[in-house]
């Protein structure tokens, strides 16, 4: 059997992963579909209505808010956002990382040292106080917090694909590429960039948490998503000031943000055992 | 020992100054000015109050001025606290937040390693995946979720601690904070410990150590817990970074009038020179702990100081 054959087994035969993947997907599923059937708007209120308990009446599955907006397709829709969110800061971190890291690794050397010292002084920071420093000194528009969120993301991806590259840069095909005149931008596209796909894979899974977590953080405190847009994050914000009256509108997106998180979180740890069997012996 | 601290303690610098500069530039590269409002000004007026800033003065020569005030501990005034120097707020500020952050990391490395340790001492037993799923569980789930949670069950069901900060006085009202915030922590620094620790138990000197009769809970104390503490030691870093980030959204959710608060508030009111002291302050405190850390991890495995 080929090698991506029997990996693929291996993903499907670990328990861990079919059963997060199998509920995130359903989380995404009902996130995607339930706006469009129910028959409530998220902008529309209803003062009428407002701070109603989950019922089926109206159809208001998860309640109301305090200006009696259908909590249904609120919270599904910040599902929506806090997911795309975290995709596409992902995306951001994973070209950033692969790119410095593979740079780094593969020119070795002295521009190594200089280009990894570089990262291990940007961990040292507490980087979040800087992405907040960027939402006050520009706009709070959402390609920012994809841009910010990235920019604190890809310190980890960074220094896994440096390590990669370093041993890949020893082997033979690399060296006979080297030897041929390929140019340096060339190997990195496409000699070493494809052989770190497996590590790469793992690590994004575990990348997309941290920034969901990022994202919801900065929403909690009114500084990243604006209403009446809304994600996760500022659902919560939004329930911890009605706690007492209202539960509801807390422990319904807190408990589909912890769900996410901990599917993403065990997904990646069961994956980084798959690939990686050096951890898993 | 101590030229290693001190060559570290160089190391610093550099990494200090390019904060600096960074947090300055990014404040500085806003489109717009701090006292831009709904309301237009005069020219004559707007440029008065660029003067009184000096903000009428090339980035260079402000940069100068922010970095020999800074020298002197001076961050400039506060844009929206009249009243107040950036230094001031900071000052009467920071003491709460060190009071809560130092609590929630005491609490942190203690449960953490000790239920690490646990776990490992009975690795693959009931209780061992009890304490995994649990850690992972805290792992996942962000302080601001497990903060309200915690008010809802121990303050407004329970009534056995202060929902807030006003209105209670003493240790009680830190309790629920600090338990919010380290509970992220524990559970990291639990799965750390229980790794390295099967990873120590299983070497040859503690299986030496044990041929010679020594009971468990002697060989971890006297043998195991060192070197198993190495990568703790070196999480405390990316620890006290996240206890201080935790610490904005736990003093906002409990109304404690730390540095987290302020920063919040100048945030949300674009109060410039406050947001960028706080940030400066916060950066040179993680790199200083950074340091200290460092030079811990130096006195406890001696391999690294010969570097």
């Amino acid at each position: 059997m080929s090698a991506v054959g029997r990996t693929w087994r291996r993903v499907r035969q670990n328990r861990v992963i079919v059963i997060s993947g199998g509920l995130l997907t359903a989380v995404v599923f009902i996130a995607v579909i339930g706006p469009m059937v129910s028959p409530n708007d998220y902008l529309q209120t209803d003062f009428g209505n407002i701070l109603q308990s989950p019922s089926f009446a109206g159809m208001h599955l998860f309640g109301t808010d305090d200006l009696g907006r259908d909590l249904f397709v609120r919270t599904l829709l910040g599902v929506q956002v806090t997911i795309i969110v975290a995709l596409v800061a992902s995306a951001v971190s994973l070209v950033i990382g692969v790119l410095y890291g593979a740079v780094a690794g593969f020119a070795g050397g002295r521009v190594d040292a200089i280009m990894m010292r570089f990262v291990d002084t940007l961990y040292a920071l507490p980087f979040i106080f800087f992405v907040i420093l960027l939402m006050v000194a520009f706009e709070r528009n959402f390609f920012l917090i994809f841009v910010a969120i990235g920019a604190v993301n890809w310190l980890d991806m960074a220094r896994i694909v440096r390590g990669q590259t370093l041993s890949l840069r020893e082997r033979e095909f690399v060296q006979a590429a080297q030897l041929t005149g390929v140019s340096f931008a060339r190997i990195i596209l496409r000699h070493i960039a494809p052989n770190l796909i497996g590590m790469v894979v793992v690590y994004v899974t575990l990348t997309i948490p941290q920034a969901i977590l990022v994202e919801s953080f900065l929403s909690f405190l009114g500084l990243g998503i604006q209403e009446p847009q809304t994600s996760l994050g500022a659902l919560i914000d939004a329930g911890v000031n009605q706690m007492e009256g209202a539960l509801w509108m807390l422990l319904i997106p807190a408990t589909l943000l912890a769900l996410i998180l901990l599917c993403f979180n065990f997904i990646g740890d069961a994956l980084r055992d798959v690939f990686d069997s050096r951890r898993s012996r | 020992m101590l030229r290693y601290a001190l060559l570290r303690l160089l190391g610093a610098i550099p990494t200090l100054l390019l904060v600096i500069v960074l947090a300055f530039l990014m404040v500085h590269a806003a489109p717009g000015g701090p006292f831009d409002d709904e309301r237009v000004l005069p020219p004559e007026i707007e440029a008065n109050i660029a003067q009184a800033y000096q903000l009428d003065q090339p980035l260079p020569k402000q940069f100068f001025n922010y970095m020999s005030g800074l020298l002197r501990g001076d961050m400039g005034p506060s844009y929206r606290y009249r009243d107040h120097t950036v230094s001031e707020l900071i000052g009467n500020a920071f003491p709460v937040s060190l009071k809560l952050g130092a609590m929630a990391m005491l609490l942190a490395v203690v449960v953490g390693v000790g239920t690490g340790t646990l776990a490992a001492l009975r690795k693959d037993s009931l209780l061992d995946r009890l304490v995994m799923t649990l850690a992972m569980t805290g792992i996942s789930i962000p302080v601001f979720v497990i903060a309200p949670v915690l008010v809802l069950l121990f303050a407004v069901k329970l009534q056995w601690l202060p929902a807030g900060w006003s209105g209670s006085e003493g240790a009680a009202r830190f309790l629920l904070p600090a338990i919010s915030l380290a509970l992220p922590q524990i559970a990291y620094i639990a799965r750390l410990t229980r790794a390295s620790m099967i990873d120590v138990l299983s070497s040859d000197f503690v299986r030496t150590a044990r041929a010679q009769g020594l009971g468990t809970q002697a060989i971890v104390r006297f043998h195991a817990l060192k070197p198993a503490m190495l990568p703790v030691l070196s999480y405390m870093g990316p620890a006290i970074a996240a206890i201080l980030t935790g610490s904005v959204v736990v003093e906002e959710i409990f109304g404690i009038p730390g540095l987290g608060q302020f920063f919040v508030r100048g945030a949300l009111n674009r109060d410039y020179t406050l947001v960028l002291g706080i940030v400066v302050f916060y950066a040179t405190l993680v790199i200083l702990l950074n340091l200290v850390v460092d030079i811990l991890y130096g006195v406890i495995d001696p391999r690294i100081r010969q570097r």
